[in-house]
């Protein structure tokens, strides 16, 4: 019996349709990935408590003030100040390295992973901003923040355990957030010399 | 001496494409992987300000997006040129906010609910009072985790 050739099946459009489906997608997708400064907002105060019940008395060396006014110009500490400065003045304030009066108290205390270690237990960074006040220039100010608390962080890392901070086990990052711990709280907005 | 030996067909042979439809389909499989739907069309406008210290918004079931701009070019003679705030394909107001929070996490599974992230995406010019009351109608839904969407910034 002689040999049935199956036909050969015409696969030229396969290409086209393909092509289609690939082009639709193209389209209809987009490729960028979400990306955002993350930030975790305090708790909702119980409605029938007052706002003074929650000012705690903090010591004028714990707390580091940053105002950004309706010109989007920065006043730390009383003083001004650009931006780029920031993130160093805040990494002082932080750690405060010379032991300085003037910066927040040092207190020791054992961390689990770490021991004994000497950190700025009750540091607190204040932003208070105008309601005129840009978003550009009020992410900013948080994101030197940030960068300052991260760089501290990697720093202690590359000095204790030699390994950048984000290479660390889960425990250890975890010691270390407990040491640098974010503690930076957000006034209403006020309306400094803006026009309203 | 060497005879140069004449074709006797001078045609092409076919060029063989059998291959083409799997490059195509590998193709599209990279593009459907990697991308994704746009989530709405965009009402309001904006530009997303500049950052450095930004971390990936990792699962995007567990995302909600609030996006504060400018109307665009055809909202402008409806809703005028103020700042507005859109939630999935409609404007909103600041009040509907609880609300949109509250519902958005009802449709969730109940262990993802306090994971959830709203992802503010607001114009770099926008005047902060109005992010204020965004994050104080967050805070009275109990949505606190928040992200401001930004983009890399590449020089200062």
């Amino acid at each position: 019996m002689a040999k049935k050739k199956v036909p050969e099946i015409n696969a030229s459009s396969m290409a086209d349709i393909s092509f289609l489906l690939l082009i639709f997608f193209l389209v209809t997708t987009s490729m960028a990935v979400d990306k955002g400064l993350s930030r975790r907002l305090p708790q909702p105060l119980p409605p029938d408590m007052k706002l003074e019940d929650t000012e705690t008395k903090i010591k004028d060396r714990d707390i580091f003030v940053v105002k950004i006014n309706s010109m989007n110009q920065l006043l730390v500490e009383g003083k001004e100040m650009n931006v780029r400065e920031l993130r160093a003045a805040a990494k002082e304030f932080i750690e405060n390295p010379a032991n300085d009066e003037n910066l927040p108290v040092k207190t020791q205390e054992e961390i689990e992973g770490l021991g004994l270690v000497e950190y700025t237990k009750d540091h607190v960074i204040s932003v208070q901003n105008d309601v005129d006040t840009q978003y550009q220039a009020y992410l900013e100010v948080q994101n030197e923040l940030v960068a300052a608390y991260n760089e501290l962080r990697n720093d202690y890392a590359m000095t204790r355990f030699g390994k950048v901070y984000d290479e660390l086990d889960e425990e250890i990052q975890k010691a270390i957030q407990k040491m640098y711990p974010q503690k930076i709280s957000e006034a209403e907005p006020k309306n400094y010399g803006g026009n309203k | 001496m060497a005879k140069i030996r004449k074709s006797e067909k001078k045609e092409m042979p076919a060029l063989n494409t059998a291959s083409l439809p799997d490059i195509i389909f590998m193709l599209l499989f990279f593009f459907m992987t990697v991308t994704s739907m746009k989530e709405v069309t965009y009402k309001v406008r904006f530009t997303p300000p500049e950052a450095t210290e930004l971390q990936k918004l990792e699962k995007k079931s567990l995302v909600r997006y609030v996006y504060i701009g400018t109307p665009t070019e055809e909202f402008r003679k409806v809703y005028g040129s103020e700042t507005r705030i859109q939630l999935d394909d409609a404007f909103a107001d600041i009040s509907q906010i609880e609300d949109f929070i509250v519902r958005e996490r009802e449709s969730m599974d109940e262990d993802e609910k306090n994971l959830m992230t709203v992802s503010i995406k607001a114009d770099k010019d926008t005047r902060m009072g109005i992010i204020a009351d965004l994050k104080q109608a967050l805070r009275r839904a109990y949505a606190l985790k928040i992200s401001y969407a930004a983009v890399q910034r590449t020089s200062y």
